[in-house]
C-alpha cells in the first residue's frame, strides 16, 4: 500500500531524511519511532505531499506522491504534527468544510462528520469555538478531521499526545479497530504504544532506519541474553558464588547492602535457557529464603535506547 | 469547483467573526460619507462665487463634479484599505498550520488562491455597493449622468482587483500578518506617489510613470470613458499578482 524508496529530503544540504525505505502492506499499522528530530514528521509530511522530496520515490496505493499528488492526497487522511485547525469555527462547522474539501458527496457529509465526532467522543463540544477547546479536544478535533472521508490511508503524526490517560486508551483501540480496513502510518514517542497498537515498528534515528521489524522480533533480536531477577534473604557473597556455579549462568550482579536484609540480585543466562527451576532449588537446597523470583523481558524501550545509543557509538 | 466554493464561504465567514471586516467596513462608509459632504459643499460654494461674477459664466455640472472628486478620493481610501483584506489570507493559513490541511487534501494551491481571491473581491463589492448610499443622494436632489457613475464602479472594481491580487501574493511570503500587510500598505504606498512623481516628471520617465500610476488609469472611468487599455492595464496587473501568488504557493512544493 505505501512504498517507499531510498528517500532523501535536505534542508539547505542538512539531510532530515537520508535513504530511508519501507513497505506498508494493505491493512497494517506501522509505528515510526525515533528521538527529537530523527525525521519522523519529515518522511510524513513527504508521504502526504505536503513537500517533495530530494531524492527517491515514495508510492501510496500505487500513484507516485509527486507525479500523482491528486491521486495520493485523495486517499490519505493526515493529522499534522500541530492539529490544523480554524481557531474561530465551530467543531462542527470546521469538519463540515474538512469533508466538504475533500470531496465527500453532500449526502454522506452529515453522517460522516457524526460518526468522526462520536469516534474521538467530541460530539459534547460539536458547538464550541475551537479556539477555545482545550488542548486535548483540539487534538481530538484534528484526528477527527483525518478520519473524514473514511480513507483508506491514515497518516497520524503523534496521534496521542496531550490525552488524558483515558483518551489514549480509546484512541489507541480506535486505531486499532483500524487495522485491517485502513493502514496507518502513526508517529510516537510513547513506547508501549508502538507494542500495544502496532504490527510493525521502524525505528529510525538522525534521518537513517536503524531498524524495522515486529516489537516482539525487536525485542529477541536486541535480546543478548534471558535475565532473571531474584530476591533472596542470605549472605550476599555466598549466595552471589553460589548462583554462579549453576551451569548456564553468564553472569551474576548483586545489589549493594548489608547482609541482614533480603537482597536483589539479577543473574543472566544463556540464551534460550530456562534456569528458574534450577536457580529456586539451588537457593532453597542452601536454606536461603527466595523471596521473588521472575523472568525480565527487554522492553520496547531497551532496545530503543540500545539501537538509538548504538548507532552514535 | 465546489472546493473554490468552500474556501470561498470559509472566507466569508472568517472576514465576519473578526473585527476586521467591521473596523474596515465602518471606516469606509464613515470616511464615503465625510468626503462626500465635503466635496459637495465645497462645489456648492465655488459655484454660488462663481454665479456671483453674473450671467455669462457656463453652467456648472454640480453632480458631475462631485462624482468625480467623490470617486477620486475614494480610489485612494481603497489603496489603503486593501492590506487589511488581504494580509491575512494566507499568512494566518501558514500560521496557523491549515496550509499542511489545504496541501495535502484534493484542493491543493490553486483552488485556495481562487476561494480567497474570489472572498476578498466579494469584500470589496460589498464595500462598493456601500458607496451607493451616499452616491444615491445626487439621484435623489438632481439629474446626474449615470454614465461616469457606472464607469467609476467599474473602474474601482477592476482596480480593486489588481490590488487584492498584489497583497494576496504578499501574504504567500510570511507567515505574519501584519508583516504582509505593512508591506501591502508599503507597496500601496508607493503606486500612490508613482501618480504624483508621473506629474513632474517629463519625456520618457513621465510616459512609464503615468503608465505604472495605478490611480492614473481610474481618470478615464471616472469622467465615464471605458476605455479598453486602461482594462487590459488593471486585469494584466491582477493576472500578474495571482500568477505570482501561484507560483510562490507552489515553490512550496518544487523540489530543490
Ligand atoms: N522546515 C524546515 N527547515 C529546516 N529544517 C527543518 C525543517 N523541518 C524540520 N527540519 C529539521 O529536520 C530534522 C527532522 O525534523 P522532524 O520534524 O522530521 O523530526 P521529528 O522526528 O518529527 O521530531 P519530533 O519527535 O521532535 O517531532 C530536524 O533536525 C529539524 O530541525
Ligand atoms: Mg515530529
Amino acid at each position: 500500500m505505501i512504498e517507499v524508496e531510498h528517500l532523501t529530503k535536505a534542508y539547505n544540504g542538512r539531510k532530515a531524511v537520508d535513504d530511508i525505505s519501507f513497505r506498508v502492506e494493505k491493512g497494517e499499522i506501522l509505528g515510526f519511532l525515533g528521538p527529537n528530530g530523527a525525521g519522523k514528521t519529515t518522511t510524513m509530511r513527504i508521504l502526504t505531499c505536503y513537500m517533495p522530496a530530494t531524492d527517491g520515490t515514495a508510492r501510496v496505493a500505487g500513484f507516485d506522491v509527486f507525479e500523482n499528488s491528486l491521486e495520493v492526497r485523495k486517499r490519505i487522511g493526515y493529522l499534522p504534527e500541530n492539529p490544523p485547525l480554524y481557531p474561530e469555527m465551530t467543531v462542527q462547522s470546521y469538519l463540515h468544510f474538512v469533508a466538504k474539501i475533500k470531496g465527500t458527496p453532500s449526502a454522506q457529509r452529515k453522517t460522516q462528520v457524526e460518526d468522526a465526532m462520536d469516534r474521538c467522543s467530541i460530539t459534547d463540544v460539536r458547538d464550541r469555538i475551537i479556539g477555545k477547546l482545550s488542548k486535548g479536544y483540539k487534538q481530538r478535533v484534528g484526528l477527527a478531521q483525518s478520519l473524514l472521508n473514511n480513507p483508506e490511508v491514515l497518516i497520524l503524526d503523534e496521534p496521542t499526545i496531550g490525552l488524558d490517560p483515558k483518551q489514549i486508551f480509546e484512541v489507541r483501540s480506535l486505531i486499532k479497530n483500524l487495522a485491517g480496513t485502513h493502514t496507518v502510518i502513526l508517529s510516537t514517542h510513547i513506547l508501549p504504544e508502538v507494542s500495544m497498537t502496532c504490527n510493525r515498528v521502524v525505528i529510525i534515528n538522525d534521518g537513517r532506519l536503524i531498524a524495522i521489524d515486529t516489537p516482539q522480533g525487536l525485542a529477541n533480536q536486541q535480546k543478548g541474553a534471558e535475565r532473571i531477577a531474584l530476591l533472596i534473604e542470605g549472605p550476599r557473597e555466598a549466595v552471589r558464588q553460589k548462583l554462579a556455579s549453576i551451569p548456564g549462568v553468564m553472569s551474576v550482579q548483586a545489589e549493594a547492602g548489608s547482609d541482614a536484609q533480603p537482597a536483589g540480585f539479577t543473574v543472566e543466562c544463556k540464551l534460550n535457557t530456562d534456569l528458574r527451576r534450577d536457580i529456586a532449588n539451588a537457593v532453597v537446597t542452601q536454606g536461603w529464603g527466595l523471596l521473588e523470583l521472575r523472568g525480565v523481558s527487554m522492553s520496547l524501550e531497551d532496545v530503543f535506547i540500545n539501537l538509538v545509543t548504538k548507532e552514535e557509538v | 469547483m465546489q472546493n473554490v466554493l468552500a474556501i470561498w464561504q470559509r472566507e466569508m465567514k472568517a472576514y465576519f467573526v473578526s473585527p476586521i471586516a467591521y473596523v474596515v467596513l465602518t471606516l469606509w462608509l464613515l470616511l464615503s460619507g465625510l468626503f462626500f459632504y465635503a466635496i459637495l459643499t465645497n462645489v456648492i460654494q465655488s459655484t454660488m462665487m462663481q454665479s456671483q461674477f453674473g450671467p455669462g459664466s457656463q453652467p456648472v455640472d454640480v453632480p458631475g463634479i462631485v462624482t468625480r472628486g467623490f470617486f477620486g478620493t475614494m480610489s485612494v481610501v481603497l489603496l489603503f484599505m486593501i492590506p487589511m483584506l488581504t494580509m491575512g489570507l494566507f499568512a494566518e493559513e501558514k500560521k496557523r498550520g491549515t496550509m499542511e490541511l489545504l496541501l495535502t487534501t484534493p484542493v491543493g494551491h490553486l483552488h485556495a488562491m481562487m476561494g480567497k481571491f474570489l472572498a476578498s473581491t466579494t469584500f470589496l463589492l460589498i464595500m462598493l455597493a456601500g458607496t451607493w448610499v451616499t452616491i444615491s443622494a445626487l439621484f435623489k436632489y438632481g439629474q446626474p449622468d449615470w454614465k461616469p457613475i457606472l464607469g467609476a464602479y467599474l473602474g474601482l472594481l477592476l482596480y480593486g482587483e489588481g490590488l487584492l491580487a498584489a497583497g494576496l501574493f504578499i501574504s504567500t511570503l510570511t507567515e505574519n500578518q501584519i508583516v504582509s500587510g505593512v508591506i501591502t500598505f508599503g507597496v500601496s504606498l508607493v503606486l500612490w506617489l508613482i501618480d504624483s512623481f508621473s506629474s513632474g516628471a517629463s519625456g520618457a520617465a513621465k510616459d512609464v510613470l503615468s503608465y505604472l500610476s495605478v490611480i492614473g488609469h481610474l481618470d478615464d472611468f471616472i469622467k465615464g470613458v471605458i476605455d479598453t487599455t486602461h482594462v487590459i492595464f488593471y486585469l494584466s496587473f491582477a493576472f500578474v499578482g495571482l500568477f505570482l501568488t501561484y507560483r510562490s504557493l507552489e515553490s512550496m512544493r518544487w523540489r530543490s
